[in-house]
């Protein structure tokens, strides 16, 4: 029940409106797709929003993506002072 | 893709590989509650980056497999009504029911509509007025939003002709049933990132205290699994049983709250019958009595529906963990995805298909 | 040849009537006006049954294919592009020179004459395209509703001129495995297309002849053993195909196969794998290890070759099937698909 994908967002149309009907244009990888902002009303141009059947759920946290690859940075150097 | 194909590196995925090599001292029972993961974790063989003393078992998230098969041959039943236009995700289309499955109505001429966001189904009633248009609600938390939207704009705009059949179920619930089980084995979880992503994972501190469990909250790609495990695995060897967030890149503790609000608003809890494990309460979202016009169980009264399950399948002993595919006589044999025996081998996220599609020796 | 110029009275008949596949003068007018016209006339005068040919050689390939595409019209093609490139590749998977179609109509009363010009037009071209001449086809016409607009049946004839027996029985342990370009554009155009699954995105379909760049391989002495052009089903199921008929191991690195950003990221949106979606312009080839770098270069000396690439490798076991190396490097077993691929969520 899970398949969501990151994408970027390119414009939004609405933003002024009823909240419900906030929408935006996403690029996926070059695949373009209209997609609801309804519950990211917050979402701006240029953000990464992860979307399921359509609706953006969440704003890529961008920091904490990071943090994945520093941790894994920091063992992979722990690795190699250790060996 | 940005944001997904850095998540399929191999160093790093080999790293991560090592290190929970390193930090296994003990056998530890650990399951993947989401379906989405169970997909990822087969295709691409991350089950065999793991130590052997680790053993990962797939929980019941496959929305598609624990759909009672009461609820399919209503879906069915309806779909082959002449003034109805039936909409579904592609999932659902094979999953058989006691006679016959989606796809044979639609060979038979009934009108089924595979759709990719509930929405497409609403724009379906727009443009039909004369037939009835009606989405299979199929899923966990994470597809209620765009559910719950479909329904709030239908009423909205004044459709009539417009409702949803549906089968929402809820993971925590799940989770607390298969651990209160007297065959439990389980003694980690990876928690659903989708799922939490909508729902956050506020609902997990009291399962992990009163089960002695730790909970990762998880993402979908190789190295979030990996990292799942490695962080779950930590906790195992450290005799703690906490609540941590693993995808903190979609997930916030609290979740999504204008998508919990609509939630709420268009859906209420309900006992909902899980196929395999049987009924858990308060376990599945049926439409809240504003929303009861758009329910198709009520506009369709289709009274008692007999079901007859296959008395070969162990479906509810994979989905609870118990039993692993292979483990089951009828597997590959009777068994396959081209003559599925039960959902769990019809549906792409299914334990068992995901089992003969990537790991069935040739 | 354009409609401007349309030597069929399209005026007069906008659409495609049950007559025309009447066998009377509705039909003569059709054929001679439009089939004829666009086609040339068969290589012995005179409209007979049937067509007699004299062939240059004495083994012959001879194939058939029928296509239903939906919709008709695509980025990059349309089922008149199909019909002459499918038939014309599958002769050349046999490593034959391509030389005459068949094309059998069976349209649907009410079918648009423009439509129907246009998708002549664009098989005029692709035969051209392709160097093979129509000599002798069919037309029939079904009652409205029971056709989806157009089917096309093309068989054809090609004749070999090599002494390579080029088949699964010829595979051996250690050949190498090359692809011509990226997987996956074929199915993703079309599905772009369709109605309901509408995203946006300027990826065309690879529709093309291949047996140019297969006349390479063989003029240069490439020692191929085996070809398959990727149709449905996409590249798992042609691999597939070869591992049981020719009873062997074969091992595939998914990193290794190319796949266009834009086909992978639709095929994300809609839950697909790329592996299975469909191709039409792609073949793998199946060439002994030490002639592969060689292949290499003269595939990527050609247009349809440029993304030519080596991606996996036939294994000594003798156990049928496919197995794949994932982009995190662990094995584990690519099957055929059953079915049809469907759009999941989950």
């Amino acid at each position: 029940m899970c398949l969501a994908i990151p994408g970027k967002i390119e414009s939004i149309t609405g933003a002024n409106g009823d909240v419900m009907n906030i929408k935006g244009k996403v690029n996926f990888g070059g695949t373009l797709k209209e997609v609801s902002l309804a519950y990211v009303p917050q979402a701006q141009v240029g953000d990464y929003v992860i979307v399921h059947v359509g609706f953006a759920l969440s704003i890529v946290d961008q920091e904490e993506a990071m943090k994945t690859f520093e941790y894994l940075k920091e063992m992979g150097e722990l690795e190699e002072l250790k060996s | 893709m940005k944001y997904l194909d850095e998540y399929r590196d191999p160093k790093l995925a080999a790293q991560l590989s090592r290190q929970i090599h390193k930090i296994t001292t003990k056998p530890w029972v650990i399951m993947e509650v989401c379906g989405g993961q169970t997909h990822s974790i087969v295709k691409f063989g991350i089950d065999t980056l793991l130590p052997d003393k680790i053993e990962l078992v797939h929980g019941p998230g496959c929305p598609v497999c624990v759909t009672p098969l009461e609820m399919i041959d209503r879906a069915l039943a309806i779909a082959a009504r002449q003034d109805v236009i039936f909409c579904s995700f592609g999932d659902m289309l094979r999953v058989p029911g006691t006679e016959t499955d989606l796809l044979s109505i639609k060979a038979q001429g009934g009108d089924v509509r595979i759709v990719y966001s509930p929405l497409d189904a609403v724009k379906i009633a727009m443009d039909n007025p004369k037939k009835e248009v009606v989405f299979f609600a199929v899923g966990f938390e994470t597809t209620a939003p765009a559910n719950a939207m479909a329904v709030y704009q239908a009423k909205e705009q004044g459709l009539k002709n417009f409702s949803l059949l549906v089968s929402h179920v809820l993971v925590p619930p799940a989770m607390e049933a298969i651990l209160s089980s007297k065959n439990n084995r389980v003694q980690g979880f990876l928690a659903a990132g989708h799922v939490c992503t909508v729902m956050g994972y506020r609902e997990y501190p009291p399962i992990a205290a009163k089960y002695k469990v730790p909970i990762v909250v998880t993402g979908f790609e190789p190295l979030d699994i990996l990292q799942g495990v490695a962080m779950c695995v930590q906790q195992l060897e450290d005799g703690r049983h906490e609540v941590e967030n693993q995808y903190a890149r979609s997930v916030k503790e609290q979740g999504n709250i204008p998508a919990q609000d609509l939630i709420s608003k268009v859906f209420c809890i309900t006992a909902r019958k899980w196929r395999g494990i049987g009924e858990i309460p308060q376990s599945g979202f049926s439409l809240s009595p504003e929303y009861k016009d758009y329910d198709a169980e009520v506009k369709f009264n289709l009274g008692n529906i007999k079901t007859q399950e296959s008395p070969e399948c162990i479906s509810g002993l994979i989905l609870q963990g118990v039993k692993k595919p292979h483990e089951c006589p009828a597997f590959g044999t009777k068994c396959t995805p081209e003559h599925p025996l039960g959902a769990t081998m019809v549906s792409s996220e299914g334990a068992c298909a995901a089992y003969y599609r990537y790991k069935r020796i040739p | 040849m354009d409609s401007l110029n349309c030597p069929f009275p399209i005026q007069q008949y906008p659409h495609v009537l049950l007559a025309h596949g009447g066998g009377g003068k509705l039909m003569q007018q059709l054929i001679e006006k439009m089939f004829t016209v666009a086609f040339g006339p068969k290589p012995v005068s005179g409209l007979h049954d049937s067509t007699v040919l004299n062939l240059p050689a004495n083994k012959i390939a001879f194939t058939t294919d029928s296509f239903v595409v939906h919709p008709l019209f695509f980025p990059g093609g349309d089922i008149g592009t199909l019909a002459v490139n499918g038939t014309v590749n599958d002769l050349a998977m046999s490593g034959a020179r391509p030389l005459y179609l068949s094309l059998a109509f069976i349209l649907e009363e009410g079918l648009s004459m423009e439509t129907l010009w246009q998708i002549v037009r664009s098989i005029k071209k692709a035969a051209d395209s392709a160097g093979v001449k129509i000599v002798t086809g069919d037309t029939k016409v079904v009652d409205r509703g029971k056709g989806d607009g157009i089917y096309i049946n093309t068989s054809g004839i090609g004749i070999i001129e090599h002494d390579l027996s080029i088949a699964p029985a010829s595979v051996q342990a250690g050949d190498a495995i090359l692809i011509n370009g990226d997987i996956g554009r074929h199915g993703i155009a079309v599905m772009a297309t369709r109605e309901g699954l509408d995203f946006e995105t300027t990826i065309e379909s690879d529709c093309a002849a291949l047996n140019g760049v297969v006349d390479l391989l063989i003029k240069d002495g490439i020692d191929i053993h085996c070809m398959r052009d990727l149709t449905r089903g996409g590249l798992a199921s042609a691999l597939n195909e070869i591992a049981q008929d020719a009873s062997k191991t074969i091992q595939i690195d998914e990193a290794s196969v190319p796949v266009k950003e834009q086909v992978a990221s639709a095929c994300a949106i809609m839950g697909f794998d790329p592996l299975y979606v469909a191709n039409e312009g792609r073949f793998i080839a199946f060439v002994p290890e030490s002639e592969a770098a060689m292949a290499l270069e003269i595939l990527q000396s050609h247009p349809l070759g440029l993304g030519a690439c080596l991606i996996g490798e036939v294994l000594g076991e003798h156990r049928p099937g496919v197995t794949l190396k994932s982009f995190i490097g662990a094995n584990r077993v690519l099957d055929m698909i059953s079915g049809q691929q469907l759009p999941r969520i989950c």
